[in-house]
């Protein structure tokens, strides 16, 4: 294949930062990409990962912070300049244009020879298997066939590193699958350097190498995708991870070894905490998933003494498991996936090995102002 | 590239940053054009003008007093003038209202999909193409004592004399009729149009019928844009001036505003006289919006569900 | 169900019978993208009602039309149904008369002037609001704004005041000129929504594959905006060929438009020019503005076109 991805060594982001008027969008980035990694920019909407990509591709001024190349500043480069290529949610293909076209769009801009132009086209166009749609105009395909184009046009450029933007967030649950396995592989087999930005904690999982994790424009996390998924640093990372069980509780006593007791509600759980130990009284937020939850069976003793108990109130088939709504006496709702389906109104107890109780302070890193701990309270 | 490159560069750019963070950057260029043209050929002249009304001609000081203000104290103690302004008002503000409110049942019947429809739409716009001045030929031909109209309805035996209805108020206010009305019309049926069906079915399966249907749920989500047609439309009857001259009565009843403006301005030459009166029009006109964008502002502006 | 299609059947004559009849062999059944509640609603009693206001709206409009056609086709037509000659000579005459070939030619070349400046204008400006915030926006907004919301005397007489002064009085320069204060504003009316609904991330992609601000324009923004600006220019057309109040105020026997032409000639002391020769000027006045309808509505769909003006004008 004669498509090949531009190299450098580094891409370094220095402390990147946007504000609107007032608000800002993102503060304090700093991250180093390395050749041929993939990265993903994770985080709710509004996070600010769209606007660190945004940064990146030069199509938003920078407000703080700067940008480097291998050492060289690009941030005040112009996007069309700094030769990367970019895929966009809405594809953002030009509707006026063929397929070809479409794809040729940025070859023509550098002026390269016309021969040069229609073979590298042609190759890109092939790459993504759409070749007998080459004449279409993109109105005339379906969303995946125009991801797809799009994918092709940010590639042909041979750009140093390629940008996506949620590219498989407008397609439906299986087509997103196929398209997901179609990037992981254009990403190796070009040997491309890859930022992709999603709200969906799978597919950035099972995408990247690489995962920074953001809230409310500050980075929350780096790690690779096990790291986060075993040891989140924080209860946002862990409900972003698959924690849904994040319930508010009170550390009773701090235990000799890793353990920690943590009164919720009736109950006391012996927990892990997750970096600094809180204190004897302190609010904390404990943290459990589904799938770490389980269902004592009759005569079973409850793992590490952990016990929850409660009411059935809901029961859903998802196919080889059931997840299962259990309301506690408090009327907290536990979330757990079991392999026997119970019925609602059954009073099950569950269980969980101290491992796998999480336990976070109830602040999260990085909010300064006294406005944000309360919010952070009350969500 | 060097370390001093690099820091001149940085200076530069901290000073892009901070522009770049309220907005200003070098595209604003595009902008230079229409304003230059705003300025030269709408700020200036006005603000001209409104200078000029407080340089009356000695002739207005004269008769009426009032130094600097004298072109004012004119306007409102001359009644020939003052007066036109009631008399503007009487023919803007019924036409303005008819068009409205006539517009509701045309786009609502007309909202409903049938064959010819893009014909009928096409004939409730030709007016738009007729202009005022062919209006008033038209109407003093067919609606003149001797045109087809009085015609037809002595013929039929509806009365025995021709009725007068050009050169009068009457005429004006069918000239206003024609012309404004398409223009609602197409307003209010793209209004109407913003709105959703489904809301409708959504309200008949709640069991209202179809006047509860047109009272609760499409009267308030078009009032909005009932009250911007009202002032579209309304700017438009506001400012008649050929079908007032020419079709009207123009030294009585259909006197209005712009006819006293332009006398002013082109047959006595007072250029101070005829800019006071052209502001007082735009003062007594913006008033009348302001008063029913201050109506609508109480008024639900959200989504209304559709395309609009 | 019936007795309203009885109602729908009675119609009154003319384009809407015409439209309707077709639709009646789908009986009952709601025709496609129509709810059942659109349906009752015009079918209720008050259907009548609105129908024959139709009707009377028509009948005025269509007697307008065909009286002036009339008239200009007839000789001697006084106190009867129709003109007991018929002639073409009113339009030779009239065109001799007003020398039409260099009004018309003015007429022309004012309208085309302003299309051409109001867009290249406006297009750039409706871009930025469209696209952009910066400080002072809403002023903007405002100022481009005013000239549509405020009668065309009002800033008219202080332009006309100033373009004496400045001795642009009675020329083609001036009647350019005064047309351009509402058409400026209207073309970027008219173009920021056209200009929203172009994706912005089409823009960023083309910025990506390496084009720049000029090249953005000129093979993207350009080719899409088309039917936008072809609207747009159609409408300040149709708007500068029938503008009167504001041409009046400056023009003079060399710069009149078609449109003050008749005026003058349906005011010239004396009331001495025959009616019949206004007649026929306003006939080729109007065919001119039909013509330009007919192309713009190939183009644009009117009620979605004022759709989009009316959201611009609601911010």
């Amino acid at each position: 294949m004669a498509i090949t991805a531009g190299t450098f060594d580094s891409l370094e982001l220095r402390g990147v930062g946007r504000s609107f008027g007032g608000h800002q969008a993102l503060a304090g980035l700093d991250l180093t990409v390395r050749k041929g990694e993939f990265i993903a920019l994770l985080g709710p909407s509004g996070c600010g990962k769209s606007t660190a990509l945004n940064c990146l591709a030069g199509l938003l001024p920078l407000t703080h912070g700067e940008i480097l190349l291998d050492g060289r500043r690009v941030d005040t480069v112009p996007s069309e300049k700094r030769g990367f290529g970019m895929v966009f949610q809405s594809y953002a293909l030009f509707p006026h244009l063929s397929v070809a076209k479409n794809v040729a769009f940025g070859l023509h801009m550098r002026g390269l020879p016309k021969a040069e132009v229609s073979r590298r086209t042609a190759e890109a166009i092939e790459l993504v298997k759409l070749t007998e749609h080459a004449a279409k105009l993109p109105g005339q395909l379906s969303g995946g066939q125009q991801q797809r184009v799009a994918i092709a046009r940010a590639v042909v450029l041979e750009p140093s590193l390629v940008l996506m933007d949620e590219p498989l967030s407008n397609l439906d649950a299986k087509l997103r699958l196929d398209m997901r396995t179609e990037i992981r592989r254009l990403h190796q087999s070009l040997g491309l350097t890859t930022v992709y930005v999603t709200h969906d904690q799978e597919e950035a999982l099972s995408l990247a190498d690489r995962l920074v994790v953001l809230r409310e424009g500050r980075v929350q996390q780096v790690g690779t995708p096990d790291e986060l998924y075993d040891h989140p640093s924080n209860w946002h990372v862990a409900d972003f991870m698959g924690y849904r069980n994040i319930l508010p509780g009170t550390v009773v006593a701090t235990t000799g070894g890793d353990g920690l007791r943590v009164g919720l509600g009736a109950t006391t759980l012996t927990c892990r905490p997750v970096g600094d130990r809180p204190a004897d009284g302190e609010t904390v937020r404990v943290a459990v998933r589904p799938d770490d939850l389980a269902v004592v069976a009759g005569g079973e003793a409850p793992r590490d003494g952990n016990a929850l108990e409660g009411t059935v109130v809901v029961v859903e088939y998802h196919g080889r498991e059931f997840a299962v709504v259990v309301q506690a006496g408090d009327g907290t709702l536990l979330h757990v996936r079991t392999p026997e389906a119970p019925r609602v109104g059954d009073t099950l107890t569950l269980t969980a090995p101290a491992e796998r109780v999480l336990v976070f302070p109830a602040a999260l890193a990085g909010e300064a102002t006294a406005g944000a701990e309360a919010r952070a309270v009350a969500a | 590239m060097t370390t001093a490159a690099t820091g001149s560069r940085g200076s530069t750019a901290s000073l892009r940053h901070r522009l770049a963070e309220r907005g200003i950057d070098s595209s604003l260029w595009l902008m230079v054009p229409a304003l230059v043209f705003a300025l030269a050929l709408f700020v200036y002249p006005f603000s001209y003008g409104i200078g000029l009304t407080f340089q009356p001609g000695l002739a207005t000081q004269e008769k009426w007093g009032g130094g600097v203000l004298a072109n004012y104290v004119a306007f409102f103690r001359d009644p020939f003038v003052f007066d036109s302004v009631w008399i503007t008002m009487r023919l803007a503000l019924p036409a303005a209202l008819f068009n409205v409110l006539a517009s509701i049942p045309v786009a609502l019947v007309l909202r409903r999909r049938f064959r010819g429809k893009r014909l009928m739409t096409s004939i409730l716009v030709l007016p738009i193409t007729l202009g005022t001045v062919l209006t008033a030929q038209g109407l003093l031909i067919f609606a003149g004592r001797q045109g087809w109209l009085n015609r037809a309805l002595m013929a039929t035996g509806l009365v025995d004399q021709p009725v007068q209805l050009v050169n009068n108020y009457v005429g004006v206010m069918l000239s206003l009729i024609i012309t404004g009305f398409p223009f609602a019309f197409l307003l209010v049926s793209s209004y109407l149009s913003g709105i959703d069906p489904s809301l409708e079915s959504a309200a008949r399966t709640l069991g209202a019928g179809w006047w509860q249907r047109f009272r609760r749920i499409t009267l308030p989500l078009l009032a909005p844009g009932l009250a911007t047609t009202f002032i579209l439309t309304f700017v438009l009857a506001f400012s008649v001036f050929p079908s007032a001259r020419l079709v009207g009565d123009a030294m009585g009843s259909t006197r209005v505003m712009s006819l006293m403006a332009f006398r002013a301005f082109g047959e006595q030459n007072d250029y101070p006289m005829a800019s006071t009166i052209a502001l007082m029009m735009g003062v007594v006109e913006l008033a009348v919006v302001a008063l029913v964008l201050a109506w609508r502002a109480l008024l639900y502006k959200g989504s209304t569900g559709g395309k609009g | 169900m019936a007795a309203l299609e009885k109602v729908r059947d009675e119609a009154p004559p003319k384009a809407p019978a015409r439209g309707r009849r077709p639709s009646r062999p789908r009986g009952s059944v709601p025709a496609p993208g129509t709810t059942p509640g659109e349906k009752r609603l015009a079918a209720s009693p008050s259907a009548w009602f609105v129908w024959s206001g139709m009707a009377a709206f028509l009948v005025l409009l269509l007697g307008i039309i065909v009286a002036v056609v009339v008239d200009s086709f007839g000789r001697s037509w006084f106190d009867t149904w129709l003109p007991a000659e018929w002639t073409a000579q009113w339009y030779a005459e009239s065109w001799d008369r007003f020398d039409l070939t260099h009004v018309i030619g003015v007429t022309v070349g004012v309208a085309l002037a302003v299309v051409v400046l109001s867009v290249l204008i406006g297009v750039p400006a409706a871009y930025l609001l469209a696209r952009r915030s910066f400080p002072g926006k809403r002023l903007v907004n405002v100022l481009f704004l005013l000239p549509i919301l405020m009668p065309p005397i009002t800033y008219g007489i202080p332009l006309a005041t100033v373009m004496y002064a400045f001795g642009l009085g009675r020329s083609v320069v001036a009647v350019i000129l005064v047309n351009l204060v509402p058409s400026v504003p209207f073309v970027i009316l008219t173009m920021t929504p056209f200009i929203e609904q172009i994706n912005p991330a089409i823009e960023s992609a083309a910025r990506m594959c390496g084009a720049g601000m000029r090249q953005v324009f000129t093979r993207i923004l350009a080719p899409l905006l088309v039917p936008g600006i072809l609207a747009a220019s159609i409408l300040v057309l149709v708007r500068t060929v029938g503008m009167f109040e504001l041409t009046f105020l400056v023009s003079g026997p060399q710069s009149d438009t078609l449109v003050v032409a008749i005026y003058r000639a349906m005011t010239s002391a004396g009331g001495g020019e025959a009616r019949q020769l206004i007649s026929a000027m306003a006939v080729m006045y109007t065919t001119t503005m039909l013509a330009m309808l007919v192309v713009a509505l190939r183009f644009v769909n009117p009620t979605q076109l004022v759709a989009q003006v009316k959201e611009a004008r609601d911010d």
